[in-house]
C-alpha cells in the first residue's frame, strides 16, 4: 500500500481493514397486480449478497441484466434502504449509532452512471455541475471552482475550453469525462462504476478506461466496477464476483476466476463472450434461453432451470459460497455449488 | 459462401450518397458507398455510432424522410430499386429484401398476436389464405429454435421475453424467404448469453435459406462470429474492406488498427490501451480530405486534400488512406 493511502487522515483503519464490508445485503421489491393493486409476488433483486472491497483494489461484479448488479450499488450508496444486512465502511458500519452516518459515507463513495447526458443538469456549465457538491458542503465559491478547473484538466478537458460549456455541447466521451470529474469532487475514497463505459463508442470507451486507471493509480482511489462487457471486466479488476439471480455464485481474484471459473454459469457466461478470433468462432450454444424471470426463482440452486449438472439435491437446497471441493484454488476463491463434477468441467476457452 | 464461379449478385450498391439538408445544417451521413453481395454471404458494415450504418441501411429500403437527399444506384436481383415509387419498395420491404433491429418492438406490433403479424405478411406479399400462412408461421417460429411454438402463435410480443422477441422478430423478417437480410445492431441490446444465441442461429439459418445479410454493428466481437467480409466505416465512407481475417488480423487503415487496439480483449491486464485520440467528427462539418486526419497520427499534408485515393491489393481487400501502402509494407 503506497504512503499517501496511510497519510489520509480519514484512514481509520489501516491497510488491513477492508475499505467495505458488506454482509448479507438483501432487497425484496414487492410486485403488485390485479384490481386491488395488491402485492402478489416479490422480486428478490438481491438477496442476501455478502462481499468485502480492500482498500486501492477494484472489485468488478459481472452478471447477465436483471441479477442485482445496480440494485447492490444503490443499496450501497443508500439510493434505497436495504430489507436486511450491513455495510461497514473502513471499520465503521453505515448508518447505526456507533458507526458513520450516511452522509459522511457518502462524501467517501461516488456514484457513476451509465447514461452521462441525464446525469449531468442541462443548464448547468461544466464547472457549475462539478463545483455544486463542494460548495453544498461548504467550499467558498473560488475554492470550490478552483477544484472544479483542476479536476476538468485531470480527466483530459482543458478548462479554458470546456469549464463554460452546457451538457449538450460536449460528446458522450468528453460528458463521462466530466460525471467523473464531478464524481471525484468530494475526493471520495470509493467509486462505483455502474456500466461507466457502456454508452460509449470503443475508441472513446479506451481512452475513458485509460482515464479510470489513472485516476486510480494518483488519487488512492478504490473501485466498484459494474459491467456487462466480461473482457472489460477482466481488464479493470483486481477481483471479481459473478452474480445470478440477485446472488453471488462465484467470487475471487480475477486470474482464478477467469483461468479456472468453477461455477457452471460463470463457464457458460464466459464461453458465451464472442470470439475475437474468426478461425474459433463459437459452435456451440452455451446456454440456452433468457435469464429466468427473479420473481419467484427457483427452489434451491436458482441455476439449476438451466444447468447440464443439477441434481435432485440442487433442487432442496440453497448452495452457500465456500470453497471449492478440488482444494486447489486460490484461498480466497469461492463458489456456490453443491456438486463437485460440476465445478471440475472443463471451461470453453477462447481468445 | 461465395465460390470462385461468379455469379450476379444478389445485392449491389453503387456510390450511395445520403445527406440531411435542414435550415442551415448539411449532414453528410452517407458519403460514396459502395459494395455488392452475393447470395449465402455476410457482409458486416462495423463503425462507431454516427457514423452512417443506419442510415445506409435505411436509405437501400426506402425507409428515409422525404427530406433526405439520397443518391447513387442499388440493384437487387439485377434490377434497380433505388428510384422506384413508394408503392414498389413497399412490395419489396418484407418481401425480397427484410430489416430486423436492436429492438424487437421496432418490427413487432404490440396489438396483433405473433401469429397474425406473420401471417398476415405472408397473405399480403403472397396472397394466399389465412390458414396456409398461419401454419406457414408455425413452421417459422419452430425454425427460429421459439419453444412451444403453437402456443407461441398466440402470444403478444409483451408476453414473450427478450430473447423470445427477437426471435419472433426474426421470423417475421423471413417470413416470405427474403434474399436479403438487413440487419441493424440485431444483437447490441442483449446479453452475451443471449447475443450469442442470436449469432448462432442467423448462422444457421443462413445456411438453411441462402439468404444474403447485412450485419450491421459497433462490436467487432459480433462481427468476428458473423462475417464473411467486414466494412470498416467512419464518417460515412468504408475506409476498409476485406475478408474477416483480412480486417481483423491485418487491418490496413489507421482507423481500424485503432479501433482494434482500443477494443479490450481477453488477456490484456496491466497493459495501457493504445487508444484513438479525440472522438468522431462532426457530419456537418466534414473537413475536406480525409475524415480521420486530425485523429490520425500518420497524418500528412496531402491527407488534408481532395479525394482520398483507393488502395486495393491482390487478395481483394481495400484502404482508403494516402499511407496504406507503405504502412503496410512498414
Ligand atoms: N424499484 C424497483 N421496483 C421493482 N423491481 C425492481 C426495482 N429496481 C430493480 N428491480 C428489479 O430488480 C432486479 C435487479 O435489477 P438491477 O437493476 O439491479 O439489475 P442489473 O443487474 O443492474 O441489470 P442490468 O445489467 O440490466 O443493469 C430486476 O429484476 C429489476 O427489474
Ligand atoms: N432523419 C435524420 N435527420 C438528420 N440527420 C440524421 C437523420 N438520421 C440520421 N442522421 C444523422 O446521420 C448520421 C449517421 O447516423 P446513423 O446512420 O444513424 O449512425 P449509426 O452508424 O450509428 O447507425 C448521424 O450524424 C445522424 O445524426
Ligand atoms: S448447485 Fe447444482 S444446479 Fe446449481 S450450479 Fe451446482 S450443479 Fe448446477
Ligand atoms: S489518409 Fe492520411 S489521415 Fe487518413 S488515415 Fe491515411 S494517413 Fe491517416
Ligand atoms: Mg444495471
Ligand atoms: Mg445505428
Amino acid at each position: 500500500m503506497s504512503a499517501a493511502l496511510q497519510q489520509d487522515p480519514r484512514d481509520r483503519g489501516g491497510p488491513a481493514q477492508p475499505l467495505l464490508i458488506v454482509e448479507n445485503l438483501t432487497k425484496h421489491f414487492p410486485v403488485r397486480g390485479g384490481l386491488l393493486n395488491r402485492q402478489v409476488a416479490t422480486v428478490q433483486a438481491v438477496d442476501e449478497v455478502s462481499f468485502s472491497v480492500r482498500k486501492g483494489e477494484t472489485l468488478g461484479i459481472v452478471g447477465e441484466s436483471g441479477c442485482g448488479k445496480s440494485t447492490t450499488a444503490r443499496l450501497l450508496m443508500r439510493l434505497m434502504n436495504p430489507d436486511a444486512g450491513s455495510v461497514v465502511f473502513d471499520g465503521d458500519p453505515v448508518g447505526e449509532k456507533r458507526g458513520i452516518s450516511v452522509s459522511d459515507m457518502r462524501r467517501q463513495m461516488q456514484m457513476v452512471f451509465q447514461d452521462s447526458y441525464t446525469s449531468l443538469n442541462p443548464r448547468m456549465t461544466m464547472a457549475e455541475s462539478i463545483a455544486y457538491a463542494p460548495r453544498m458542503h461548504g467550499l467558498g465559491r473560488k475554492e470550490a471552482y478552483d477544484r472544479a478547473e483542476n479536476l476538468l484538466s485531470r480527466v483530459g478537458l482543458n478548462p479554458r475550453q470546456y469549464a463554460r460549456r452546457y451538457p449538450h455541447e460536449l460528446s458522450g466521451g468528453q460528458r463521462q469525462r466530466v460525471n467523473i470529474a464531478r464524481a471525484l469532487a468530494l475526493e471520495p475514497r470509493l467509486v462505483i462504476l455502474d456500466e461507466a463505459v457502456a454508452a460509449l463508442d470503443k475508441s472513446v470507451e479506451a481512452q475513458v478506461l485509460n482515464l479510470l486507471s489513472d485516476l486510480k493509480e494518483s488519487l488512492n482511489l478504490t473501485y466498484l466496477f459494474i459491467s456487462h462487457d466480461l473482457n472489460v471486466v477482466e481488464y479493470m479488476s483486481d477481483r471479481v464476483m459473478v452474480m445470478y439471480l440477485g446472488r453471488v455464485v462465484e467470487a475471487g481474484p480475477v486470474e482464478s476466476i477467469y483461468r479456472h471459473p468453477r461455477h457452471p454459469y460463470t463457464r457458460a457466461l464466459f464461453a458465451s463472450k464472442p470470439t475475437l478470433d474468426p478461425d474459433r468462432r463459437t459452435t456451440e450454444m452455451p446456454l440456452t434461453g433468457d435469464p429466468p424471470n427473479p420473481i419467484n426463482p427457483p427452489s434451491g440452486c436458482r441455476f439449476r432451470t438451466r444447468c447440464a449438472f443439477a441434481q435432485p439435491r440442487c433442487a432442496e437446497t440453497l448452495p452457500l459460497l465456500a470453497a471449492p471441493f478440488d482444494g486447489d484454488a486460490d484461498p480466497s476463491h469461492v463458489v456456490a455449488c453443491h456438486i463437485p463434477e460440476a465445478q471440475a468441467a472443463v471451461a470453453v476457452h477462447h481468445a | 459462401m461465395p465460390d470462385g464461379t461468379m455469379q450476379p449478385p444478389v445485392l449491389r450498391v453503387e456510390d450511395l450518397t445520403v445527406r440531411f439538408t435542414r435550415r442551415n445544417t448539411d449532414v453528410a451521413a452517407v458519403n460514396g458507398v459502395d459494395f455488392s453481395l452475393q447470395a449465402g454471404e455476410t457482409l458486416t458494415i462495423l463503425g462507431e455510432s454516427g457514423s452512417g450504418k443506419s442510415v445506409s441501411l435505411k436509405a437501400l429500403m426506402g425507409l428515409l424522410p422525404a427530406y433526405a437527399g439520397v443518391s447513387g444506384k442499388v440493384w437487387l436481383n439485377g434490377k434497380e430499386i433505388l428510384g422506384l415509387p413508394a408503392a414498389a419498395l413497399a412490395k419489396l420491404r418484407g418481401g425480397a429484401v427484410s430489416m430486423i433491429f436492436q429492438e424487437p418492438m421496432a418490427a413487432l406490433d404490440p396489438v396483433y398476436t405473433i401469429g397474425e403479424q406473420i401471417a398476415e405478411t405472408i397473405v399480403q406479399h403472397e396472397g394466399c389464405d389465412n390458414r396456409t400462412a398461419m401454419k406457414r408461421a408455425l413452421g417459422l417460429l419452430e425454425q427460429v429454435k421459439i419453444p412451444s411454438a403453437e402456443r407461441r402463435l398466440k402470444n403478444f410480443p409483451h408476453e414473450m421475453s427478450g430473447g423470445m422477441r427477437h426471435r419472433a422478430m426474426i421470423a417475421l423478417a423471413l417470413a416470405c424467404k427474403p434474399s436479403v437480410l438487413l440487419a441493424d445492431e440485431p444483437t447490441t441490446a442483449l446479453d452475451v448469453t443471449v447475443q450469442i444465441q442470436i449469432l448462432l442461429l442467423l448462422r444457421q439459418l443462413q445456411a438453411e435459406l441462402g439468404m444474403a445479410i447485412v450485419f450491421v454493428t459497433h462490436d467487432v466481437g459480433a462481427a468476428a462470429e458473423i462475417s464473411d467480409r467486414i466494412a470498416v466505416m467512419y464518417a460515412g465512407r468504408f475506409v476498409e474492406t476485406g475478408t474477416t481475417r483480412q480486417v481483423m488480423r491485418e487491418p490496413m487503415h489507421p482507423y481500424t488498427q485503432g479501433l482494434l487496439s482500443s477494443t479490450v480483449h481477453g488477456g490484456m491486464r496491466g497493459r495501457a490501451l493504445e487508444t484513438i485520440p479525440g472522438s468522431p467528427p462532426n457530419l456537418a462539418e466534414l473537413p475536406p480530405g480525409c475524415a480521420f486526419a486530425p485523429r490520425c497520427r500518420y497524418a500528412v499534408d496531402a491527407c488534408r486534400q481532395g479525394d482520398i485515393p483507393v488502395v486495393t491489393t491482390e487478395t481483394g481487400a481495400m484502404a482508403r488512406c494516402v499511407r496504406a501502402e507503405e504502412l503496410v509494407e512498414a
